[in-house]
């Protein structure tokens, strides 16, 4: 279990080191997004191995938000207003 | 049994979700970074999602673990394509090996490729 | 119509969701999916009958282990691309042409051109659609179109139309 923790945790440095280099705010929008998406699997298996049945409904609000904000940051870049 | 099934998925899930961050490192331009992690880390959180439920069955949170294992199949793409258009009309240039870009032409006035540094 | 198959839909959402017939979980159910109708209710499709048909939900359910097959191809094909050492990739963007109609049966063409091998949309318009495409095998309309969107085709089109 906390082997699958870990190696997700890799994942997330990975992400981290994308949005720390990345040459333009594209590839830190992408960094972000995909980050988040490792952060619902960390909750999942959170949720699996303390057996917490309310931390799943945490990692699907989380989903949403994380697609929520990254269609913030495609507006954003897209150079259109948030009400458009 | 069920239940060792779904170990073994979850395994195969977190190994294509470390595949898909190694995949944004290695890739050398952002519409290929964003080609590989997507669907990489989109098959690798499905599949623990469906792992959970295999091991749980038919309790509140296996069921939960699918509803969420659908929102991410419904959102992601979608979060994909929007995160390309933008950086599209954001002006990101196209990695120098890229051989057409049909959209530049049509839609900004020129291909969007990367020039060979003098 | 509309909005009593969204009510209906949204409602069966919630029940999943919570998982109980508590009497209060009910009462905040109704009152939370109400606010929902009455306010996102005008977005919801004009054919609300469509999703009652049975072929249709029968061709659905055959779709997604097809759909699910394609993926794991397509992970198993960027796996490759990543941990090669000299990274085989020729990208480009490409143009094709759909024969779908609806607006619908085009968002879930998308989404699964971007999960399948290789392909990812950028945009869509009109009866085109522009695709980012990891090693561009023929840079022509007709040819690009066949490759990449031939066996969704065939499905959604029983599906959504």
């Amino acid at each position: 279990m906390s082997v699958l923790v870990s190696i997700l945790a890799v994942g997330g440095f990975l992400c981290l080191f994308r949005i720390y280099q990345g040459p333009s705010i594209s590839d830190r929008a992408v960094g972000v997004d995909i980050m988040g998406i490792l952060f619902v699997g960390i909750t999942g298996l959170s949720a699996l191995f303390y057996d917490l049945p309310y931390l799943m409904d945490l990692s699907i609000s989380l989903a949403l938000f994380s697609f929520i904000g990254t269609i913030a940051l495609a507006k954003y870049l897209e150079k259109r207003s948030l009400d458009d | 049994m069920i239940s060792t099934i779904g170990w073994i998925i979850i395994w195969v899930g977190v190994l294509f979700d470390l595949l898909g961050a190694i995949g944004l490192i290695r890739f050398p331009d952002v519409y290929n970074r964003l080609q590989a992690s997507t669907k990489c880390v989109t098959l690798g959180t499905l599949g623990i999602m469906i792992g959970i439920f295999l091991i749980k069955g038919f309790t509140p949170m296996g069921i939960k673990a699918l509803i969420c294992g659908a929102v991410l199949l419904l959102t992601s793409p979608v979060a994909a394509h929007a995160l390309m258009k933008g950086s599209l009309h954001f002006g990101t240039k196209m990695w120098k090996g890229t051989i057409m870009d049909q959209y530049g032409k049509d839609k900004l006035g020129g291909e969007q490729i990367e020039q060979e540094a003098k | 119509m509309r909005y009593v198959v969204y009510f209906i839909i949204a409602f069966c959402f919630w029940l999943i969701l919570t998982l109980s017939l508590n009497l209060d979980h009910l009462i905040a159910g109704i009152v939370v999916v109400l606010i929902g109708t009455i306010v996102f209710g005008g977005y919801f499709t004009n054919k609300p009958v469509k999703f009652l048909q049975i072929h249709r939900i029968i061709w659905f359910i055959i779709y997604i282990p097809i759909f699910l097959w394609y993926m794991v191809k397509a992970n198993i094909d960027v796996a490759y691309r990543a941990l090669h050492p000299e990274r085989p990739i020729k990208p480009g963007i490409v143009k094709i042409k759909t024969i779908l109609k609806t607006d619908i049966a085009k968002v879930f063409l998308a989404n699964s051109i971007t999960l399948t091998p290789g392909t990812m949309t950028c945009d869509v318009d009109g009866d085109y659609l522009y695709i980012h495409w990891i090693w561009v095998q023929s840079p022509e309309v007709e040819q690009a179109s066949k490759i990449i969107a031939t066996h969704f085709e065939r499905f959604l089109r029983r599906i959504f139309e």
